[in-house]
């Protein structure tokens, strides 16, 4: 048995937000890998939860009217994985999310849940960053979009008002298009752990593949949010696909990420991999734009 | 609460069920007090063991982290579900047996239905995928190689392909083993 004070059965997105509305102490529990574990673990004990699992609309991946990618919030990792819409397009986000936990907790654990926790370790989080992916919501005063830099507040608080719920993950068409990206995460082991550092570059090549379009980087446990890194993604765009852009890249990574000491890493030891690491994903990056390190 | 007990009703091993259940109340709760499918271990109870492993609609889940209220209207298999009308063991079952895949028995269950739903798929994996689809579980005595195994042959049996070499040597001196000796025969406690 749970120690849940209350379980609310939420049917719909409309009767999610009434829930929410209702009973503003209420937590939502989507999959359910954290909260509840918080929950067993007495973290969360004896809260009220509105359980928004079966709400089947909210599952799946499709296109909009833009052309953007739309992921709805409770869809599972396996299933973003297996999706052929994310595997031909943004396939790296299936990559990345299939990192996580273990099969049975990819087969629960949402993408939702994945960001609405806060967490800057999220596999997810760092992809839909370097993704630009858009954060929608939905409340009693309707529909609202945001990028999402600007939902990861600080380390485990999102801009989720009084009433909202997180509705889907959106990729607009121009972050996506013609741009490939590369995941990787260092943990102590290939299973059931948490990233020591995660880092997801993607990049779109000019005509002729031989200089950088656009790149784009994220990191995950590198601050207390996902956080991009600007001056490493200056110092590639419009510069020629060579090693010594790759090197100025990787090394810029330094200005912009704060990584902390912990139990898991000392902080010099995590700038030392986020270097590696940004070398080695921009250059698979490449690769699988077509094009060749010279 | 306001409403503590909840109908539940879903499909158990192919027969349509229901029950009041406690809105509290976990999947793995569900299963083992109320329908007394006690395949379904409790291990750790935050999704980290494996052993509380059921399909529910064909996927694999951690029964622990799955509220019962959750099954309303879906398919769920256990292992008892596994067994022919005489209690016969499933092909998978008896893999298991004949690569001692099996020691105290508490994995095994999980391990099972994650094999399941891999064999299911009906595709043919190799080392790497296989391991990293059986990671979900953990087991302090058998070793992973002889669980590895034991999905292996059956991947292969299922998929009507020849086993690979290295059964070859393992399988005769297995069976004669299951025929003469027995544990206490060995010392084993």
């Amino acid at each position: 048995m749970y120690d849940m004070k209350e379980l609310y059965e939420a049917q719909s997105i409309q009767d999610a937000i009434r829930l929410r509305v209702e009973h503003p102490e209420a937590e939502i529990l989507a999959g359910g890998t954290d909260v509840l574990v918080q929950m067993r673990e007495g973290k969360r004990a004896g809260k009220e939860l509105i359980s928004i699992q079966t709400i089947d609309e909210l599952r799946g991946v499709r296109f909009d009217a833009a052309g953007a990618i739309r992921i709805g919030s409770l869809t599972s990792f396996s299933h973003i994985t297996r999706d052929p819409i994310i595997q031909q397009y943004i396939n790296v986000l299936g990559e990345a999310v299939d990192t996580i936990g273990g099969p049975q907790i990819r087969n629960v654990g949402t993408i939702g849940g994945n960001t609405c926790n806060g967490v800057t370790s999220a596999d997810s989080a760092s992809t839909l960053h370097a993704w630009e992916a858009i954060v929608e919501l939905a409340g009693p005063d309707g529909i609202r979009q945001l990028p999402i830099k600007e939902f990861y507040i600080k380390a485990g608080v999102v801009d989720i008002r009084p009433g909202e719920i997180q509705t889907a993950l959106i990729i607009p068409r121009e972050s996506y298009e013609n741009t490939h990206g590369f995941y990787i995460k260092y943990a102590m082991r290939n299973a059931m752990d948490l990233a020591t550092l995660g880092c997801s570059v993607n990049a779109s090549l000019a005509a002729d593949k031989k200089s950088f379009a656009r790149v784009r980087i994220a990191y995950g446990v590198a601050g207390p949010v996902p956080m991009r890194t600007p001056s490493a993604e200056a110092a590639a765009n419009g510069q020629p696909v060579t090693q010594a852009t790759l090197e100025a890249f990787s090394r810029a990574v330094l200005n912009d990420i704060n990584p902390r000491d912990s139990w898991r890493a000392a902080k010099d030891f995590r700038q030392h991999i986020a270097v590696e690491m940004a070398k080695r994903c921009l250059n698979e990056a490449v690769k699988r734009c077509g094009g060749e390190v010279l | 609460m306001i409403n503590q007990y909840r109908l539940v009703e879903c499909n158990l091993n192919g027969k349509d069920v229901s029950c009041m259940v406690d809105a509290r109340a976990s999947l793995t709760d569900m299963l083992r007090n109320d329908y007394r499918m006690t395949s379904v271990k409790k291990g750790c109870e935050v999704g980290e063991c494996g052993a509380c492993n059921v399909l529910i609609d064909g996927e694999c889940y951690n029964s622990c982290l799955y509220l019962a209220v959750w099954a309303k209207g879906k398919r769920i298999r256990t292992l008892e579900g596994l067994l022919g009308p005489g209690g016969e063991l499933s092909d998978i079952q008896q893999a298991f047996i004949d690569e001692t895949g099996v020691q105290c028995g508490f994995c095994t269950p999980g391990f099972i239905m994650t094999a399941l739903e891999v064999l299911e798929t009906g595709q043919e994996y190799d080392d790497d995928e296989l391991r990293k689809r059986l990671s979900g579980h953990l087991c302090r005595c058998t070793g992973y190689e002889n669980v590895l195994r034991a999905v292996k042959r059956t991947m292969y049996k299922r998929l009507g392909k020849a086993l690979p070499p290295e059964f070859e040597r393992a399988g005769e001196p297995l069976q004669a083993k299951q025929q003469g000796e027995t544990c206490a025969q060995n010392g084993c406690r």
